[in-house]
C-alpha cells in the first residue's frame, strides 16, 4: 500500500491574534505547527502502513519554513517526504493548492490511499481534499470517523454526519479527509527525531510536478479576498435581580421567550 | 537555570516532559486511586525510545547513562512518580547486566530493555534483610549445569510486571556478604512464582510485590559477574540508580512547587491573592532554592559517574539524601500552602507528598546514606593522617 498524507503548516490556533486594522493573521512570533487535523491523518496513514505494509510519503504546500512540519513526519514514522515550495506556487487559493498537490500526487507511483485533514485551522475551508480528488478525477470521502475495511481497491469507511455516521464504500484510489475521533496521534520517538534532524527534505517547483504556470499559485487562482474582519458582537450582558427563586423564575420566563 | 545539557539530552528532557504532561498528568490522580500499573504508559514510553536512554548502543541502546536517565525520571515524576519508579525501576534492574553482564547476557536481556518490550526489576530485600543485607536468606545452590533457587524477596518494584529479575541470594553462607551472588531470573521460569501486591501510602502505580523462589532452576549460565560478587554488583548498581531516585525527588518536589506558585497566585483571602502575603511569599522562594539546589547537585553526581569517575558511592548517596530530604519538605510545604484544598485529593499536591516519603526510605534509607557519607569522611581522614 502507498499511502500518501498532506499536511500543512499553520499557525499555532492557541497564539494567534487577528490585526483588528487590516483583518490579517498576525504571524509574527507565532509557532507554527501541523494543522491539528493533519496530524490524525499522518497517524493513519502510518496505522495503516504497520498493519498491512508499504509507504508512506508526506507532502506540504509551503514556504521554505514548512519544513519543520515534514521533518515532524519523518519523527512520527513518515518514510518519503516532498515539500513543494517555489515564489510560483505562493498565494494559492484552494483550487490552485487543490490542483498543485494533486500534480504531486500524480507523480508518485501506485498511489492506493490519500488522506487529508477536515479542514486546516487558518484557512478553514474544507475543500482541498476534495478538491484534490477532483483533479485526480477519484473518489473521496470527507469527514472519515473510523476505517471499516481496507484493500489494495477498495475502502469502507464512517463519515461523521450532523446525525450520526453513514457507511461509504469507495473503489481505490481514492482521497479522504479526516476527523480527530478516527485516532489518537502518536508522539515521535528519540530515534525518529533524531533521523528527522538529520534528513534531507526534497524540494519540488512546478517543474517537477509538470505543472501549468497559469494554474498554480496567485495565477491560478481565481478566488479573491475582498475584505476580512470580525463579525460585530450584538452580545450583551444582564444581570437578574432578586431572590435566587425570583431569578431562577426571570430565567425561565426569558428561555421560553426565546 | 541552564545545566548545558547537550542537544540530546535537552531533547530527552523535552520528551519525557511533554510525556509527562500531555500523557501522565490527566490519568496520574485514577492510577493513584486505582493502584493500577501504568502498562500503556510503559508502552507510550517505549515507542518514545526512552527506556533506550540508558543502554549502550551496541545493545540497542542510546548510550547515555545516568544522567539521561534522571532526566526522564525527573519530568515525568513531576506528573507521576509512580509512573516514574516503573520506569526507573527497569533501570536498576538491568545496570547489574550493563556493568557486570557477559557479551551474551547483554546481547540476550538488554535490547528488549531498551525497546520498552521487557521491563527489569531488581530483587534484593527480603523479610529480614532491610537496611542490613547480612540477613539475605534466599539460597542459589550449583546443581550440575543449574543453579537453584529458594527464598523469599519483598518489596520489589515491577514484582509480577517486569519479565526480567536481578536477585541477590547466598552462594556461601560461611562468607557473610562476600558470599552473595548476582543472577537474572526470567519470568516464567518454573518455581518462579509472585506474592501479594501491596498496598502502599504512594507511588501506588508501581507494583511492589513478593517474588518467591520455590526450587527454581536457572541455568548456571544466569549468574552475573562471578560467585561471590553479588554485595560489590548491589553497591555499584546503588552509585548510578541512587541519583536517579534523586531525581525522582526533584521531580515530584517541582511539580508541588507548580502547583502551590499556582495556587497562591489564584486563592483571594483578605481581599487579596494569598501570593502577596509575605509569609506565602518566603515559603515559596524556600522551596524554589531548595529544589534547584538538589536539581544541581542531582545533575552534577549523574554527569560525574558518567564521566567514569571512580570512587562515587559518597557523591551519588549526598544526591539521594538531600533531594529526598528537600522534596519531603517540599511537598509538605505545599499542602500547607493549599490549605484544606491542599489536603483533597482534589488538588494534586497531597498525592506528591504521600509520593515523597518513599524517596527518603528506598535504595537504602537516608540514615544509611548519612553513614555511607560520614564513614567515606572518616576512612578518607584516616587515610591522610596515617
Ligand atoms: C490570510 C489568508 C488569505 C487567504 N486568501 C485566500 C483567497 O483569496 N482565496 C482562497 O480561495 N483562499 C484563500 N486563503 C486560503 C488559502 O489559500 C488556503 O489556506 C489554502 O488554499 C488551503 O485551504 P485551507 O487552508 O482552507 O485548507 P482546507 O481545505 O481546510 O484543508 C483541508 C486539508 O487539505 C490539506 N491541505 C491544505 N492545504 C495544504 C497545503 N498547503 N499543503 C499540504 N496539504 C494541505 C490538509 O490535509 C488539510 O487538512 C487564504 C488564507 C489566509 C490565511
Ligand atoms: C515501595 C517500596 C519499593 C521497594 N522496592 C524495592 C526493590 O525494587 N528492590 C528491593 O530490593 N527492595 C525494594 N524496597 C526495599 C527498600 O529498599 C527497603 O525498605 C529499605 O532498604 C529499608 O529497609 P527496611 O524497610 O527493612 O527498613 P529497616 O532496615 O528495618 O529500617 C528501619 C529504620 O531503622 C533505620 N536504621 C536501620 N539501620 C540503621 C543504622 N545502622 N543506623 C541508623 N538507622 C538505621 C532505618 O533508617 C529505618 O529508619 C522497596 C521498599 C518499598 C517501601
Amino acid at each position: 500500500m502507498h499511502i500518501v498524507a498532506c499536511i500543512k503548516q499553520v499557525p499555532d490556533p492557541s497564539q494567534a491574534r487577528i490585526d483588528r486594522e487590516t483583518g490579517l493573521v498576525i504571524r509574527e512570533g507565532v509557532d507554527k505547527i501541523i494543522n491539528p487535523y493533519d496530524l490524525h491523518a499522518l497517524e493513519e496513514a502510518l496505522r495503516i502502513k504497520e498493519t498491512k505494509g508499504g509507504k508512506v510519503t508526506v507532502l506540504s504546500m509551503g514556504p521554505a519554513s514548512a519544513e519543520q512540519v515534514l521533518r515532524d513526519a519523518i519523527a512520527m514514522g513518515a518514510d518519503q517526504v516532498i515539500l513543494l515550495s517555489d515564489r510560483q506556487f505562493a498565494g494559492a487559493d484552494t483550487l490552485a493548492t487543490s490542483y498543485t498537490l494533486a500534480r504531486a500526487v500524480a507523480r508518485l507511483e501506485d498511489v492506493n490511499l490519500v488522506i487529508c485533514g477536515k479542514q486546516a485551522v487558518d484557512g478553514d475551508t474544507a475543500q482541498v481534499g476534495p478538491g484534490m480528488a477532483a483533479k485526480l478525477d477519484i473518489p473521496h470521502i470527507t469527514q472519515v470517523r473510523k476505517l471499516r475495511e481496507l484493500t489494495e481497491d477498495k475502502l469502507v469507511a464512517e463519515k461523521l454526519t450532523d446525525r450520526g455516521y453513514e457507511v461509504v464504500e469507495v473503489p481505490l484510489p481514492a482521497v479522504i479527509t479526516v476527523v480527530k475521533e478516527l485516532n489518537e496521534p502518536r508522539i515521535p520517538g528519540l530515534r525518529g527525531m533524531m533521523r528527522a534532524k538529520k534528513a534531507e527534505i526534497p524540494v519540488w517547483g512546478p517543474e517537477d510536478i509538470e505543472a501549468e504556470a497559469d494554474r498554480i499559485g496567485l495565477k491560478g487562482s481565481p478566488t479573491q479576498v475582498w475584505r476580512t474582519f470580525e463579525p460585530e458582537r450584538h452580545r450583551k450582558g444582564e444581570m437578574l435581580e432578586g431572590t435566587p427563586s425570583e431569578q431562577a423564575a426571570a430565567l425561565w420566563q426569558r428561555l421560553r421567550s426565546l | 537555570m541552564d545545566y548545558f545539557l547537550t542537544e540530546e539530552q535537552q531533547m530527552i528532557k523535552d520528551l519525557a516532559a511533554r510525556i509527562a504532561d500531555e500523557r501522565v498528568k490527566p490519568v496520574a490522580a485514577e492510577l493513584d486511586e486505582k493502584e493500577e500499573f501504568p502498562w500503556e504508559l510503559m508502552k507510550v514510553l517505549g515507542e518514545a525510545d526512552l527506556f533506550a536512554v540508558w543502554v549502550p548502543e551496541e545493545y540497542g541502546g542510546l548510550g547515555g547513562g545516568v544522567l539521561e536517565q534522571a532526566l526522564v525520571v525527573e519530568e515525568l515524576s513531576r506528573a507521576c512518580s509512580g509512573v516514574a519508579v516503573s520506569y526507573a525501576a527497569s533501570a536498576l534492574g538491568s545496570f547489574p547486566i550493563i556493568l557486570f553482564g557477559t557479551e551474551e547476557q547483554k546481547q540476550r536481556y538488554l535490547p528488549d530493555i531498551a525497546s520498552g518490550k521487557r521491563l527489569a526489576a531488581f530483587a534484593l530485600t527480603e523479610a529480614n534483610a532491610g537496611s542490613d543485607v547480612s540477613g539475605i536468606a534466599t539460597t542459589a545452590t550449583l546443581d550440575g549445569d543449574e543453579y537453584v533457587l529458594n527464598g523469599t524477596k519483598q518489596w520489589i518494584t515491577n514484582g509480577g510486571e517486569a519479565d526480567i529479575y536481578t536477585v541477590i541470594a547466598v552462594t556461601d553462607k560461611t562468607k557473610g556478604p562476600r558470599g552473595y551472588s548476582a543472577f537474572i531470573v526470567e519470568k516464567g521460569t518454573p518455581g518462579l512464582s509472585f506474592g501479594k501486591k501491596e498496598k502502599k501510602l504512594g507511588i501506588r502505580a508501581s507494583a511492589t510485590r513478593e517474588v518467591i523462589f520455590e526450587n527454581c532452576r536457572i541455568p548456571k549460565e544466569n549468574l552475573l559477574g562471578r560467585e561471590g560478587q553479588g554485595f560489590v554488583i548491589t553497591m555499584k548498581t546503588f552509585d548510578r540508580t541512587r541519583p536517579g531516585v534523586g531525581a525522582q525527588a526533584v521531580g515530584i518536589a517541582q511539580g508541588a512547587l507548580d502547583e502551590a506558585v499556582k495556587y497562591a497566585r489564584e486563592r483571594v483571602q483578605f481581599g487579596q491573592p494569598i501570593s502577596s502575603f509575605q509569609g506565602i511569599q518566603f515559603m515559596l522562594a524556600d522551596m524554589a532554592t531548595q529544589v534547584e539546589a538538589a536539581r544541581a547537585l542531582v545533575y552534577s553526581v549523574a554527569r560525574w559517574i558518567d564521566s567514569g569517575a571512580k570512587d562515587v558511592s559518597q557523591a551519588a548517596a549526598m544526591a539521594k539524601l538531600f533531594a529526598s530530604d528537600v522534596c519531603m519538605k517540599v511537598t509538605v510545604d505545599a499542602v500547607q500552602i493549599l490549605g484544606g484544598y491542599g489536603y483533597m485529593r482534589e488538588y494534586p499536591v497531597e498525592k506528591m507528598m504521600r509520593d515523597a516519603k518513599i524517596t527518603q526510605i528506598y535504595e537504602g534509607t537516608n540514615q544509611i546514606q548519612r553513614s555511607i557519607i560520614a564513614l567515606d569522611l572518616i576512612k578518607k581522614a584516616a587515610r591522610k593522617n596515617k
